[in-house]
């Protein structure tokens, strides 16, 4: 077995694209579920959005990369605008599975042959790179040192993340020190008490639900950045992987998503890379290596179980914090 | 002859007004941006092609649809009438060959008309052309294809009731929205695969049995896993994300065991019976009809009359009040749980049949579908969820007469958010339930 090679890559997700859009994403439904109570679970809607937000404005309108991050930001906006006006009065698990209905809904739309010339429809879009990479404010060459080591685009695209990632959790922090944040979480502690101080919880809700869907779309351009847009990749399941990723950390916390997204990538990356090689060195017997990469799908699913039985604050989180657990 | 400047303009205008009508019957209404290539998914590891020719002549610009296991792509023949396909899975598939397309005074003549099903062969690709000669086209009007749909909707509905009242059923007592009920479905199917093709049982014995041992399972995950979170005291939001976990481990053992690609049961290529109209039913599908209906009949007699059907619905109402009254609320649960087991397997076995296939996420397909259903009738009531299911079964199937096939399933999503817009406690729900 080449362990090198696994702890190697195991090390680079540490710092990876998919680990940012994570825990954008994850900042996000902290933002919607951890302080305001909002059950969203169309999380991989909003990251769509994002995605094909850029990608159509950059190749069907031919606008700056800068100019396509905006167009996502504000359709995102609408998408809560538009998720947000039927569904926030609702109950609990009603939202839950509004949300998830809406976020299937748009992945249908992206996949549909109906719209092929705009969306590429099962194929996805790619090749919309050149203004971002023109934009490249590093000179070509390597940057980095061991598993860390990068091309000028690749360090373009994890700065540009890291920098998002930075704004976004400390707008995050500042919002839910301010008294702003304070009626949100008392929205989420008990919605009347809060109405009964003459606060409009139904506005207060669609301004964490469109805050929490910005963070969310731009985790959706962060994933696109490096590659291209498939709707494959924006299924429920994304949905279920960010939050197992959120109530990992914490959900009630402002760096729990971060450390929660790092974590599951992490452990996701090892495990896609050890368990293949344990099968084709024959440690584990009976199973094809397919089958390997498999199981850590079927450990995601039982960790999940496990973590909201057993410690559902998260690593980082407080049990005071947490309304959900009765 | 010679014309005049004029003339000649106006010629070509004319020329390019008919081209601009032609295309536009030929591409009509919705599919007008489809792709015109003559080939798509090349990269998808199997392949369906075909050659459309009249008596040697090739004929470009037919329109090819092949749709199968929840995939569905189309193309236009090229001019030397060659079409070629990539699909997915190793499965069967549906070739319709759109005859609004075809030249005029010719149509697909072999038997079966211009829709038939193909199977992937060993070497991944297979050729499917289509028999074209004189003939007069056999034009289906609007009021019969209405009519093969709503019967195909009504197959489909019932179907996801049998899914759609146990996850009402098991709402209505728990207070739980179990996203793994999707699991129990797919659980059915591959349960009858493996007793009625890999243990080669007679289907009549397998597909029973595969129901009971979906009951069981029923059984086993109330006493394994919710009785003991429910005395642990966990939450509603709680339980539901922990079926969601349960959903995703289940789901991806699923594919562990069956592995990515679709198996059929015994039975499945049932060739079709023409009844009327356009409506045409194989053997199966009229059997699920009838095997629904006297299961759904038989669950409403159990659910009304049965002292358990009563303790349910009265749990169902107010769980407090049936325990103070002497119902033992745990029993009750458990019989609710191996009642919605069972259901949902059977539903598995139909849904198998009718997408046809077996695939590991298979039952996730249609979850969404049942918590439509569900949600329509109002949360908790199992009536409303069997009208609800109806309901959405009824708009899949006919709203793929305006709006394309691949997205059949959003008309029923967008109505699950309406309705939650208009009327919040669905059909037979009452307005105290949403809170």
């Amino acid at each position: 077995m080449d362990w090198s090679s696994i702890l190697s890559n195991t090390a680079q997700s540490l710092l990876s694209p998919a680990t940012m859009a994570f825990a954008l994403a994850a900042l996000g439904l902290a933002m919607h579920f951890g302080f305001a109570g909002l059950l969203n679970f169309g999380i991989a809607g909003f990251m769509a959005v994002g995605a094909y937000g850029y990608a159509i404005s950059i190749l069907s309108f031919g606008f700056e990369w800068w100019q396509g991050i905006l167009v996502s930001l504000v359709a995102s906006v609408i998408f809560a605008l538009i998720l947000g006006i039927p569904t926030l009065r609702l109950r609990g698990d009603y939202l839950a599975i509004v949300t998830i209905a809406a976020a299937e809904i748009l992945r249908l739309l992206f996949l549909t042959n109906a719209f092929v010339d705009v969306t590429g429809s099962a194929d996805g879009l790619s090749g919309y790179h050149n203004s971002f990479r023109a934009a490249n404010p590093f000179p070509e060459g390597d940057y980095g040192f061991g598993p860390w080591t990068y091309n000028n685009i690749e360090l373009w695209v994890l700065v540009l993340g890291l920098i998002t990632l930075t704004i976004c959790a400390s707008l995050l922090l500042l919002l839910m020190k301010s008294p702003w944040g304070r009626v949100i979480k008392g929205i989420r502690e008990d919605e009347d008490a809060v109405r009964a101080l003459g606060k409009n919880v139904f506005a207060y809700k669609m301004q964490a639900l469109i805050i929490g869907g910005v963070f969310g779309s731009l985790g959706g351009i962060i994933y696109a950045l490096p590659s291209s847009v498939n709707p494959g990749v924006y299924v429920t399941s994304l949905t279920f992987f960010v939050w197992t990723a959120l109530l990992l950390g914490g959900a009630a916390t402002v760096f729990g998503p971060v450390l929660g997204a790092v974590v599951f990538w992490v452990l996701q990356s090892f495990l896609s890379n050890v368990l293949p090689a344990l099968v084709s060195s024959g440690i584990l017997p009976f199973i094809s290596s397919i089958q390997a990469s498999t199981i850590r799908f079927i450990l995601v699913g039982v960790g999940l179980m496990l973590l909201v039985i057993y410690r559902p604050q998260g690593i980082l989180g407080d049990k005071k914090e947490l309304t959900f657990v009765k | 002859m010679i014309l005049s400047k004029a003339q000649r303009g106006s010629r070509s205008w004319i020329q390019l007004l008919m081209l601009a009508i032609v295309t536009s019957i030929t591409f009509g209404g919705l599919f007008a941006t489809s792709a015109n290539a003559d080939e798509v998914g090349t990269d998808l590891p199997f392949s369906i092609v075909g050659n459309v020719k009249n008596e040697g002549v090739a004929l470009e610009g037919v329109r090819i649809v092949v749709s199968g296991g929840g995939y569905t792509a189309e193309t236009v023949t090229d001019a030397e009438g060659k079409w070629y396909i990539g699909v997915p899975e190793k499965a069967g598939y549906s070739v319709t060959l759109d005859q609004e397309t075809l030249p005029t005074g010719i149509a697909v003549v072999e038997e079966g008309g211009a829709e038939q099903s193909v199977e992937i062969g060993p070497s991944g690709r297979v050729t499917k052309n289509f028999f074209i000669g004189q003939g007069e086209r056999i034009v289906v009007s609007v009021f019969d294809q209405l009519i093969a749909r709503v019967i195909y909707g009504l197959n489909f509905g019932l179907m996801l009731g049998l899914a759609a009242v146990g996850l009402s059923l098991v709402f209505g007592t728990t207070g739980l929205s179990n996203f793994a009920h999707a699991e129990m479905v797919t659980f059915g199917a591959i349960t009858a695969f493996f007793l009625g093709g890999v243990l080669s049982l007679p289907i009549w014995v397998a597909i029973p049995a595969a129901v009971l041992i979906s009951g069981l399972m029923g059984w086993g995950l109330d006493s394994g896993l919710w009785r003991p979170l429910r005395k642990r005291g966990l939450g509603l939001v709680q339980l539901m994300i922990v079926s969601i976990g349960l959903s995703l481990a289940v789901r991806y053992l699923f594919q562990f065991f069956v592995g990515g690609g679709t198996t059929q049961l015994p039975g499945f290529d049932a060739p079709k019976i023409k009844l009327f109209g356009a409506t045409a039913l194989s053997v199966i599908d009229i059997a699920s009809m009838v095997l629904s209906l006297l299961v759904i009949i038989g669950f409403a007699w159990w659910l009304m009359n049965t002292q358990t059907g009563k303790a349910t619905r009265a749990i169902s109402d107010n769980p407090d009040l049936a325990a103070a009254s002497g119902i033992d609320v745990d029993r009750v649960i458990r019989t609710v749980w191996i009642v919605a087991a069972g259901l949902a397997g059977l539903a598995g076995v139909l849904w198998a049949y009718f997408r046809p296939g077996i695939k590991w996420d298979m039952g996730a397909q249609i979850l969404l579908l049942i918590f439509a259903a569900v949600t329509l009738g109002g949360l908790g009531t199992a009536f409303g969820a069997l009208l609800g299911a109806l309901v959405v079964g009824l708009l899949v199937e006919v709203s793929s007469l305006v709006i394309p096939a691949d997205l059949k399933y959003v008309g029923a999503l967008v109505v699950l958010i309406v309705i939650l817009l208009v009327r919040p406690q669905g059909i037979l729900g009452r307005k105290e339930r949403i809170g």
